[in-house]
């Protein structure tokens, strides 16, 4: 039964060939639309049947092969896909989330030029990214792993007659080749180490079963790892690398919502989960991912206090949420971070699909007076919940998940994250501290996002305020099913020490499998009483209600607080809104510099050198011939002279020399 | 007795003065005929050293050359007719267009 792993990436595939091919001609958004969003569909059947089939298998690792890729010595490499409860959860989210997208992506791309195009890039986008989770070997989730990237590329670019997009989407594939590199370093040196000890596999599966071989802890495993990680830096946004996903918002908004909040951008944990093994093996590692992941989360979050479109809040946002993933990675909380990973595609997904909502609206109420405003200002909008009550509803149950609100489902998982960083045996106080410092602020700057978007007074131009609709159904279904999801999407991860009705920590149990063995083996485990964790969880909630409560004087009770705030310190606020010059700090270090270096190469060696030499050839053949035209005097006598003088020359050096 | 060496010698000097009248002379056919007394005392050439040698090689060389020649003839007068037509001259000094 397990026959059928390579239709979940083969139905998007033949959507796109179909819309990328026909799209042009089919014209009908319906078809092209329809077509795209019933193969996701389809897609997320066949995950859901090999789901419950693992689900009521005793084995849990499956592989299915459907062809070798090539075959050198005794290294064999196949088009591989590996179904265990890890590739399970996140096929069941990229296709799952992907479909409800794809559906949104019916109305709100409606009438755009290009419509084919956007649901071509769309389901590659999916076939690249399900064969990144699928692929049971290095190469074949790199094949997924560049895909994602170029679609992503695409996808920001897509209105690429704009400059910034088409600058944003460059800035997108630039940063990612770095972590590429580190990728590709990671999985050359892993193969070389392991292939010197005997081992030439490129399989997960034979990964995790043959990393022994190489010492744990040791120079060699670190080294491996850390490239991986600065592989996963890149994809995930985080810091250093982080600066593509923000500008990445130039893309349409269904687009922000499943590339860059719901799935790619969690390929990154998504791939340490897959090679847990090593990580665990490697504890300098895991300190550094952890720590990476703690300063992002917050350094991103302060850039989130002072954002004013609504998108880029949501993108910062996103970026500390998988500082959130990363940090539970590095103290070894694995299913907590893919647990974190999943809720967060859930409200993620449901705020970024709400703000397209808004988005939408707010444009079509400038279309419709004829202004010029930008509809993603969120100082132009306000009181928008009377005019879109199902947005407004979805986003405030989504704002509730992220800030971590009880029995929501961003509370079970950020939660788990905290108590791990907490009590974990690779964990610290400091990057607990840190996190929880981040979640307050989170709850604040959604909370923010909130109130200045859907509450108070309305500030959206007199002549376009009272023409903003509520959107369409195929716009609010998803977010009604999304918002659903973010509210009961945590109870399947019950922690024990709450879990009043026993009913087990039931993601955790799925994921042992995949987890449990290299955590026993490190010793990674989480140490502590109900009592501390419950403690801590009021606590966490109590940071959030802090957060919420700071919104709410801020931006409810005293409007005009934000202005004198900014009044009192004004360069705190200009640091922040410029989002601590952390680009031009790049492009004052790398950009300017590879700029000059392409400028030099450009005026100094092309122009003077290359062309030089072929300039220079040119001249002295010019000048030889200037030279030698007076021998063509156009005299027959001087050409018979030269011609008899040649013969007597060249006969007597025959005769005499 | 007239030896192969006589032969050569005459024409080496029939070579020389059909070079030397190439060289001073200006009028086209004057020209082509010195070309002419050149051609013949290489022919001349093959046929003293085919018979001092036994060869007859040489001497259909010879026939090759006359017919060559033949046909040279016909060419060269057929271009000094075109010269006249254009500069009612055969003058070789007055066709020095070909030049930088």
């Amino acid at each position: 039964m397990y026959n059928n792993l390579w239709l979940i990436p083969f139905f998007p595939l033949v959507g796109s060939i179909i819309n990328g091919l026909l799209g042009k001609k089919i014209k009908n958004e319906k078809v092209i639309g329809g077509l795209g969003t019933l193969m996701m569909f389809f897609s997320f059947l066949v995950a859901c049947q090999n789901f419950f089939g693992l689900r009521a298998s005793e084995q849990k690792v499956f592989q299915e092969s459907i062809g070798s890729w090539m075959s050198v010595g005794n290294l064999q490499i196949d088009w591989g896909f590996l179904l265990d409860p890890l590739s399970a959860v996140m096929i069941l989210v990229v296709t799952g989330v992907g479909t409800l997208i794809h559906l949104y992506s019916i109305g709100y791309m409606h009438g755009e030029e290009g419509f084919y195009r956007f649901f071509s890039y769309l389901n590659l986008f999916a076939c690249a990214m399900l064969f990144l989770v699928l692929g049971n070997n290095a190469l074949v989730m790199f094949i997924g792993w560049e895909g994602v990237g170029l679609c992503s590329y695409l996808l920001i670019g897509y209105y690429f007659e704009k400059k910034s997009a088409g600058d944003a989407a460059k800035k997108a594939f630039v940063v990612n080749r770095i972590g590429d590199f580190g990728f590709l370093c990671g999985l050359l040196t892993l193969f070389w180490a392991l292939g010197s000890k005997g081992v030439w596999t490129m399989n997960f599966i034979e990964i995790g079963e043959n990393a022994h071989l190489l010492e744990s802890g040791g120079v060699l495993i670190t080294v491996v790892t850390l490239c991986f990680f600065l592989g996963a830096c890149g994809k995930s946004a985080q810091l250093p690398l982080y600066t593509w996903l923000p500008d990445a918002m130039e893309g349409p908004t269904p687009v922000s919502a499943l590339i860059h909040a719901a799935t790619m951008v969690t390929a990154g944990v998504y791939m340490i989960g897959r090679m847990n093994v090593l990580f665990a093996m490697a504890p300098t590692t895991m300190m550094t991912i952890a720590f990476v992941g703690a300063a992002t989360a917050i350094f991103a979050a302060s850039i989130g206090f002072a954002q004013n479109d609504i998108k880029r809040v949501l993108a910062y946002s996103t970026v500390s949420q998988l500082g959130f993933m990363f940090m539970a990675m590095g103290v070894g909380a694995f299913t907590a971070g893919i647990f974190h990973l999943m809720t967060h595609a859930f409200f993620k997904a449901c705020l970024f699909l709400g703000s397209g909502s808004v988005i939408h609206g707010m444009h079509h109420a400038y279309h419709h007076a004829h202004l010029d405003d930008d509809p993603q200002d969120m100082r132009n909008m306000g009181g928008l919940r009377k005019f879109m009550p199902i947005t407004h509803w979805t986003y405030f149950i989504s704002c509730l998940a992220i800030a971590g609100m009880p029995f929501f489902s961003g509370f079970f998982s950020k939660d788990e994250i905290l108590w791990w960083t907490f009590a974990s045996t690779r964990g610290s106080y400091v990057v607990y501290g840190i996190g929880a410092i981040a979640a307050c602020m989170t709850a604040f700057y959604m909370f923010r996002s909130l109130f200045m978007t859907f509450y108070g007074e309305q500030k959206t131009d007199a002549r376009a305020k009272d023409h903003i609709p509520e959107s369409g159904l195929t716009i609010t279904i998803p977010l009604m099913v999304l918002a659903g999801l973010a509210t009961v999407g945590g109870l399947i991860g019950i922690p024990h020490a709450i879990d009043i009705f026993h009913v087990g920590n039931l993601f955790h149990d799925w994921l042992a499998p995949v987890f449990s063995q290299a955590q026993q083996l490190n010793v990674i485990e989480a140490h502590g009483s109900a009592s501390v964790e419950i403690a801590l969880m009021i606590l966490s909630v109590l940071i959030g209600l802090a957060g919420i409560a700071g919104a709410f004087m801020m931006y409810m009770k005293n409007p005009e607080a934000p202005g004198k705030f900014t009044a009192k310190f004004p360069g705190l606020h200009k640091i922040v809104f410029n989002k601590w010059y952390v680009d031009e700090l790049y492009d004052f270090l790398f950009v300017n510099p590879c700029k000059r270096i392409g400028t030099f190469l450009w005026r100094g060696f092309d122009v003077k050198v290359v062309d030089g030499v072929v300039n220079g050839v040119g001249w002295v053949a010019k000048g030889i011939g200037a030279g030698l035209k007076y021998t063509q005097s156009g005299y027959l006598h001087n050409y018979a002279v030269a011609m008899v003088v040649g013969v007597v020359v060249i006969v007597g050096y025959y005769v005499f020399g | 007795m007239i030896s192969v060496h006589h032969y050569l010698l005459l024409s080496a000097i029939l070579f020389c003065i059909g070079t030397f009248g190439v060289l001073t002379r200006k009028n086209a056919i004057v020209i082509f005929m010195c070309i002419e007394v050149m051609l013949n005392s290489v022919n001349l050439t093959f046929i003293a050293l085919s018979r001092h040698v036994g060869n007859m090689d040489g001497q259909i060389f010879v026939f090759f050359v006359m017919t060559v020649a033949a046909a040279e003839a016909a060419v060269g007068l057929a271009l000094m007719i075109a010269f006249f037509r254009n500069r009612e001259s055969i003058d070789v000094d007055d066709f020095n267009m070909l030049k930088w």
